[in-house]
């Protein structure tokens, strides 16, 4: 068996992604308005809750960036993910069609035959189940593997927990016991205590989850026999990618005609207006299924580019991401023009002017960094409504490839699934309480950010 | 006045040219007739006898922008510029890949789009603005507290949840309204109860938060202390002046999307099976109908432009500070 990294296009952008976060954290340590501001953040509980849940997403998106070939017949797909090499092979397994949540077999009926050769119609067992057991037998089971999952997570948290605890101590200089003390009574500057509540809560249901998973499907299983949890996990990945990227894109775009729009006027504020005016009035569903459209028809004709069917998916993802952030570009090229305007009149603008300094290092040395708390405001302000608008897209039919796991393939399927007798109603569910708690604790971190940076509020 | 609109139409112009370019480069350029005729008769065991019959058929088998085989005026009016994009200025559509007339088309299918799209926004309105009064009147209450969370969970949930579950719970389950489907006249109102409650609900969260923005930010004031100073009760500062105040903002921000209404809902009217422009366009795009697409790309543009004209002229009537005439 042969390992070796392939990785996609999204995956080199993810990871250069969270090597420039890396960065931006180093020079907010050594800025100390910076640091304040986002300090002001650290300090709300509810914000605090939000930040660790969403540092659960983006660690399992992380996870599934990595992607590998494995040269072996035990996998079917081209490509796995460390992700899929992490979570228990039962849930990889497919079944052959739909099964209820933490259920034994199959949804439906289907054509079966006993010991003695005679066949009859009843619910197939699933893999991994090896004898049909009575309904309670079943349910004890599954309770223990939850007091199982209850307790391992418990113990992972308090592992971590006491893990911090030491190099926390050791770094203040107090007793470890005073340090548990300030933590659990809400003393410390920063909302610890909130942190490690949320913490051991994802440790709790992460470990249940898996668990459960070695040998049942959590959430059920899909029309063609998918693992529905897995579904939901691999389509975080999606979720994340559209949320960050679609910005990420812009932003360049945004930020160097903005401020140019802004700092020189005249004859280049006309023509960046004319340009962002025109693209914005254009519909953005319209435009963007216009663009897809157009991708579909480039990436059928240049097949040899895109031998494999994950990369033609990640290609469209990408293609999506830069139409939207096209359609969506407007407002923030607007946004920072509107606020270099009001810089350019700033008495340190003039000074460095009347000291010679070029325009262009003006705008970089003394704009730039006055208008991004506007970009972070953005990042984060949008994130939550382009997951939601990934949903929106994949349902019209423009959005990601249907072979691409997200939640808005998932919905749409589920259309059908709502109206089936008797309804299928898992792959519904766990998509919309995973995106939900995406996209919840991703709002109100843009809640706290606007708050901690908008000079307004 | 007559001469302020005059110009702020014709500054659109050049925004329309510009949107008219676009489309015909992605329509056109990037996506040849040819791909297009690949994409309609399918990729694969197609003659090229067959593509140029189907571009013939479809007008597309001339030169984009210049026709050396015409004669005099046909250099310019021979290509598919002229044709297909320049075309839509006069408003004439053509007809789409099954041959229908789409003008035709849009005319009937603006009806139904109106219907649904006029009273969610009307209902919307009136729902979101009364809870938005409510949570500043009560602001820093528990009332307040309260409503602040329940708006960033209605915001946090898909759109495509509220209708699912809408149309599973009212209509599959209570079976107090139908599904889906669409009756013209008054009959009507029973198929378009569910869209334009969910429509209402679903945007709760999103609108009830902006509104209150728009409160706050007018509370903070000095007018506003002033009124206060002056020892008038809390609801009739609210009411009377920060009401008043704040109908700006939001008479624009709605005037903005009223000519869009037209161009109707995408997602609701393809679940609920209302035969609107969305589920026109959405059927457009699922059926790859690229004249469609196109002439819809172009409608919207009008729209969207006319309803900034629209925001500005409001603007001016309503907010005595802007001068028109400068």
């Amino acid at each position: 068996m042969k390992v070796h990294p392939s990785f996609l296009v999204s995956d080199y952008l993810l990871w250069a992604l969270v090597v420039a976060v890396l960065v931006y954290v180093v020079y907010v340590c050594k800025n100390r308005h910076l640091l304040e501001s986002w300090s002001l953040i650290a300090k709300n509980s509810i914000t605090m809750v939000a930040v660790v849940v969403f540092c659960f997403y983006f660690f399992i998106c992380l996870l599934d960036s990595i992607h590998l070939r494995i040269d072996s017949k035990s996998y079917s797909r081209d490509q796995v993910s460390v992700l899929d090499l992490v979570l228990p092979s039962h849930m990889v397994q497919s079944e052959t069609t739909y099964s209820a949540p933490l259920s034994q077999s199959l949804y439906v009926k289907s054509l079966l035959s006993d010991h003695a050769g005679n066949s009859y119609r009843g619910h197939a067992l699933l893999l991994g189940n090896k004898a049909r057991l009575s309904t309670k037998s079943l349910r004890i089971r599954q309770s223990l593997l939850i007091l199982e999952g209850v307790i391992i997570g418990l113990a992972l948290g308090l592992f971590c927990h006491i893990l911090f605890l030491i190099i926390f101590s050791y770094k203040k200089n107090i007793s470890i016991w005073s340090c548990f003390n300030n933590i659990w009574q809400g003393k410390t500057r920063f909302a610890l205590k909130s942190f490690w509540l949320t913490m051991f809560g994802c440790f709790i249901v992460l470990s249940v989850m898996f668990l459960l998973s070695i040998n049942y499907h959590v959430m059920g299983t899909t029309q063609v026999g998918v693992d529905v949890l897995y579904e939901t996990l691999k389509s975080i990945r999606t979720g994340i990618v559209i949320g960050t990227f679609t910005t990420v894109f812009m932003l360049p775009f945004a930020l160097v005609l903005g401020s140019m729009a802004g700092y020189f006027g005249s004859i280049y504020d006309d023509v960046i207006q004319y340009i962002y005016i025109t693209l914005s009035s254009i519909p953005g569903v319209l435009l963007i299924s216009a663009v897809i459209l157009v991708m579909q028809v480039y990436i059928n004709q240049h097949a040899e580019l895109f031998p494999t069917v994950s990369m033609r998916a990640d290609i469209r993802l990408i293609a999506l991401c830069i139409v939207l952030g096209i359609t969506s570009w407007a407002t923030l090229c607007r946004l920072i023009r509107a606020e270099t305007l009001k810089l350019k009149q700033m008495d340190y603008v003039a000074a460095a002017k009347t000291q010679g300094v070029k325009p262009i290092s003006i705008l970089f040395k003394h704009i730039l960094p006055n208008v991004m708390h506007i970009v972070i405001i953005t990042v984060v302000l949008d994130f939550s409504s382009l997951v939601l608008a990934e949903a929106v897209l994949s349902y019209v039919g423009v959005g990601v490839d249907p072979s691409t796991f997200s939640w808005g393939n998932m919905i749409n399927s589920a259309r059908l699934e709502m109206a089936r007798e008797p309804v299928v109603w898992w792959p519904l569910l766990s998509a919309m309480l995973v995106m939900f708690g995406l996209v919840l604790s991703a709002n109100l971190l843009a809640d706290s950010v606007r708050d901690a940076f908008d000079p307004k509020h | 006045m007559i001469s302020y609109i005059i110009r702020r139409i014709v500054y659109a112009i050049p925004i329309v040219i510009g949107v008219n370019i676009i489309t015909f480069m992605l329509f056109f350029m990037v996506n040849t007739p040819d791909d297009m005729a690949r994409m309609y008769l399918g990729d694969k065991h197609v003659t090229p006898s067959a593509i140029s019959r189907w571009k013939h058929d479809q007008g597309y088998d001339l030169p984009l922008f210049y026709n050396s085989d015409a004669s005099a005026i046909g250099h310019v009016t021979d290509t598919l510029f002229f044709n297909k994009s320049l075309d839509l200025f006069t408003f004439n559509f053509g007809s789409s890949s099954q041959g229908r007339d789409i003008s035709h088309d849009i005319w009937q299918r603006m009806w139904p789009s109106l219907a649904l799209a006029v009273p969610t926004l009307i209902l919307g309105l009136m729902v979101n603005l009364s809870f938005a009064l409510l949570i500043v009147l009560f602001k820093g209450s528990y009332i307040d507290t309260f409503f602040s969370i329940v708006t960033v969970i209605m915001m946090s949930i898909s759109g495509l949840f509220y209708i699912i579950f809408g149309q599973y719970i009212f209509g599959k389950i209570l079976m107090m309204v139908p599904i889906s489907g669409y009756q013209d006249g008054l009959s009507s109102f029973r198929f378009l109860l569910l869209p334009v409650v969910i429509g209402v609900v679903g945007g709760i969260g999103m609108g009830v938060r902006w509104y209150r923005t728009i409160f706050l930010e007018e509370m903070q004031k000095d007018y506003v202390r002033t009124a206060r100073s002056k020892g008038l009760p809390e609801f009739s500062v609210l009411f009377n002046h920060v009401l008043k105040n704040g109908s700006l903002p939001i008479v624009t921000g709605i005037v903005v999307i009223i000519p869009s209404l037209f161009l109707g809902s995408l997602i609701m009217e393809s679940f609920f099976g209302i035969p609107g422009l969305g589920s026109y366009t959405l059927d457009a795009i699922s059926q790859q109908d690229f004249n469609i697409v196109r002439v819809m790309v172009f409608i919207g543009t009008l729209l969207y432009i006319l309803g900034l004209i629209l925001t500005d002229i409001v603007y001016a009537f309503v907010d005595p500070r802007i001068k028109i005439g400068a």
